[in-house]
């Protein structure tokens, strides 16, 4: 295929890096707290106690990691599928000076308490108000240069795009919405079991449209790219794509399970969550049969296995995901550490994966050059993913092990059997263990850091105005 | 493949399906349910949040403690029995935002007003080890550093429309960010009564192990587990009385078995009297963990304390 297309990368260097660098100061971050869990008296008051830093580590990595690579490989792919320039180049700079300054903020505020105390929503207004006007500017682009493009069908990675920004916007609009006391503080309008479920319409999408649906967008575009094999079902795909659109905002309601919120809304929450299954594996199926009888490429092809191994882990997760939501077992493991086991499995086995194999299909192209090291790529993926595996593997037999216990009732004379502090007593090893995995996972992503730096550092300029 | 003229090669029309597609379950979920009463209950008892008790909110939600602590209970058998009465949807008309949490690595605290004295709390977010060894909470003794800011209060008192006094918030300017956190506990969950508890044993019973060696030696082990923190390791008091000095309930002289396991299996309320003789109140329940064999066995073990002397 001749192109003559003049790609703009710039945006998509200067994303890619500042995710990595966010990324990373973030896992450190995790790995810190997962040690105060065990080791109480390494909170440091008033700003590095658990309660501050937990909601740096998450944003940091939902906002700085996550969304700064969806930025970055979003405006490649888009380019790439629509054989069109990027349209507005400028205003992606200005939208990348402007996110970096935005993450600096968000972590000060954090750590000096200002906080909306909303999961995956902490950041108090005025961030707000700046999340908002970097994702229009990320809008702008993206639509525009589809509406301009060359190629006349939009490839499945545009749909899940498309769905990406408009959810977004309208899950961040409004469960952000809120009365301003001051600069720094604000109160939600909306109140008790209403702000409950408005937040976990809100939190359980931000987790389908921020880890899923730009994942899958990476995945549908990366794994044929980077195996020479065409997506095994267009139909399949498309079949996936609506009824995974249509059902995820259904079905926020199973956080909240057993809470004071209308029966009838946590049992409709529940019933889409069971169906969710059916679009998730979806794209599993069309992943694995994509592969065909070329499994051979998970030896010879270093970016298979990533792509595989996090379209495994997002098969598990949306299976374990609608499990959980089940009363019988959200009774036995809601509020216990198998949730953070379950979070885990997704945001470090598919969401790290995918992002990362992206990254190194994307870095050398983008900067004209080789992976530093295969080598090293391989060293990263087997640290992740046994670091991860303990991480959530632990965390699941915790869980199930801190359920059991508080709702361990005597057979003798029906009391408790045990009190609150007999069971936190028997959480330390497990926390230990977490640490341990975590820091495996941890020196994992450094070396992909490294990896993707010094390939950037060796970088030639593009002599073509074209890549491959 | 699609053919061309699809809706994959229109990205307004796509766009818009979309929309609607992520609008239908939101409108069911969300939207729709905003406009039903059953979302915005209220208890006849329920208040707003004092002065004070907002400011406490406030220190709560800066300093991330819903990622600990939980604030609802479920409506299930032992979660009822660890915690109290299950939650209501009616208590929480006045939380901007809710704040019932999603993890426990400290227990609910959706009923913990009135369950401690406030002298508990000091000393507990002083340091939690202090009273509960394998505690991984932090500290949180330095909030009394920070005095409270009465002019900010007042702001976000306005903001909310909850009513106050001008000595409400004139009262906030000597009170410290602990001292609000401390109110703020002490508010919670007390918009729900408390279900009467049925009497484990009647009055008048005798304790069944009544010097009973094995007994003693059991309920020393449960003392030291659940009991010292507040009474001390030695019985000799802290936060709650002296446990050896012949005197119960504050007046001296003996009182009954009965009387002893009763304190301890249902705790104690302000005023409430136990063989005429009026209770401080503070002392927490413990009926629904320990049961009949375990009560006695800590009866057992504290009338050998007494013996000793």
């Amino acid at each position: 295929m001749a192109e003559s297309v003049a790609y703009e990368w710039k945006p998509v260097k200067g994303f890619a890096l500042s995710g990595v660098f966010w990324g990373a100061v973030s896992i450190l971050i995790g790995l810190f707290i997962s040690i105060q869990m065990w080791k109480p008296e390494w909170n440091f008051a008033p700003y590095l106690t658990y309660g501050r830093l937990r909601a740096v580590h998450v944003n940091g990595l939902a906002f700085g990691f996550a969304v700064a690579e969806i930025f970055a490989l979003s405006y490649y792919i888009v380019q790439r599928l629509t054989r069109t320039r990027l349209l507005f180049p400028k205003l992606a700079m200005v939208q990348l000076y402007i996110f970096n300054v935005a993450i600096v903020a968000a972590a000060l505020s954090l750590l000096a308490g200002f906080t909306q105390s909303k999961e995956y929503a902490e950041l108090e207004w005025p961030l707000d108000i700046g999340v908002v006007i970097l994702w229009v500017m990320f809008a702008v682009n993206v639509f525009g240069t589809i509406i301009k493009r060359k190629e006349e069908q939009m490839y499945i990675s545009l749909w899940y795009l498309i769905a990406t920004v408009i959810a977004v916007a309208v899950l961040y609009i409004v469960n952000n919405l809120a009365i301003p006391v001051g600069l720094f503080k604000s109160y939600s309008i909306f109140a008790g079991v209403n702000d409950a479920n408005v937040e976990w319409w809100y939190g359980h999408n931000a987790v389908g449209f921020v880890f899923t649906t730009p994942i899958l967008a990476l995945f549908y575009y990366y794994l044929p790219k980077s195996t020479g094999l065409p997506i095994y079902s267009h139909r399949l795909s498309i079949i996936a794509f609506w009824s995974l659109v249509f059902a995820y905002l259904w079905t926020g309601a199973h956080h909240l399970v057993y809470t004071p919120l209308p029966d009838w809304i946590q049992t409709v929450g529940i019933a889409f969550t069971m169906f969710m299954i059916a679009p998730s594996w979806g794209s599993v199926v069309n992943g694995y049969y994509t592969m065909g009888g070329n499994w051979d490429k998970m030896n010879t092809n270093y970016l298979t296995k990533f792509f595989i191994l996090g379209i495994t882990f997002y098969g598990l997760q949306t299976l374990q995901g609608p499990t959980q939501g089940l009363r019988v077992v959200s009774q036995l493991i809601h509020y216990t550490d198998w949730v953070p086991g379950h979070v885990h499995m997704g945001t470090m086995g598919w969401v790290a994966l995918t992002v990362c194999a992206a990254m190194y299909y994307t870095i050398p192209k983008v900067y004209n050059t080789e992976l530093h090291s295969v080598k090293l790529a391989n060293v990263h993926f087997w640290l992740v993913l046994i670091g991860q595996l303990i991480f959530s593997i632990s965390m699941w037999i915790l869980g199930v092990q801190q359920g059991a216990m508080w709702k361990a009732i005597s057979p003798e004379d029906g009391s408790l059997t045990y009190t609150f502090m007999e069971s936190v007593v028997k959480n330390y090893p497990y926390w230990q263990m977490r640490t341990f995995g975590g820091a495996l996972f941890t020196l994992g992503m450094v070396v992909f850091a490294y990896n993707v730096v010094m390939t950037a550092l060796k970088g030639k300029p593009a002599q073509t105005a074209e890549g491959r | 493949m699609a053919k061309n003229n699809s809706i994959y090669s229109k990205p307004i029309v796509f766009s818009v399906i979309v929309t609607v597609a992520i609008l239908i379950g939101t409108a069911v979920m969300m939207v729709l349910p905003m406009f039903s009463s059953s979302m915005h209950p209220k208890l006849e008892k329920l208040k707003p949040y004092t002065a004070l008790e907002l400011a406490g909110r406030d220190v709560y939600q800066e300093n991330g403690c819903f990622y600990c602590h939980t604030q609802t209970v479920r409506p299930l058998k032992a979660e009822v029995m660890r915690y109290g009465e299950y939650s209501k949807a009616g208590e929480f008309a006045y939380d901007q935002p809710f704040l019932w949490g999603s993890k426990r690595t400290g227990p609910d605290i959706a009923r913990i007003g009135g369950k401690y004295t406030d002298k508990w709390h000091y000393k507990h977010f002083n340091d939690p080890r202090k009273l509960f060894q394998g505690s991984n909470m932090p500290g949180y003794g330095w909030l009394a550093d920070y005095q409270l800011d009465p002019g900010e209060t007042e702001a976000r008192m306005k903001a909310l429309g909850f009513p106050y006094t001008k000595e409400d918030i004139d009262a906030l300017s000597d009170k410290t960010k602990l001292d609000a956190l401390v109110a703020y506990m002490q508010a919670l969950g007390t918009a729900v009564p408390k279900p009467p508890k049925v009497p484990m044993i009647a009055a008048g019973d005798k304790n069944p192990f009544a010097e009973n060696a094995n007994a003693v030696s059991d309920g020393k082990k449960i003392y030291e587990m659940n009991c010292a923190a507040c009474h001390g390791i030695d019985a000799k008091g802290d936060i709650g009385p002296d446990l050896t000095d012949f005197e119960w309930v504050y007046v001296a002289g003996p009182i009954g078995d009965d009387t002893l396991f009763f304190m301890i299996a249902d705790g104690t309320k302000k005023d409430q009297e136990f063989e005429g003789r009026k209770a401080k109140g503070g002392m927490p329940s413990w009926g629904e963990f320990f049961g009949k064999k375990k009560i006695w066995s800590v009866v057992s073990y504290i009338r050998s304390l007494e013996e000793k002397k």
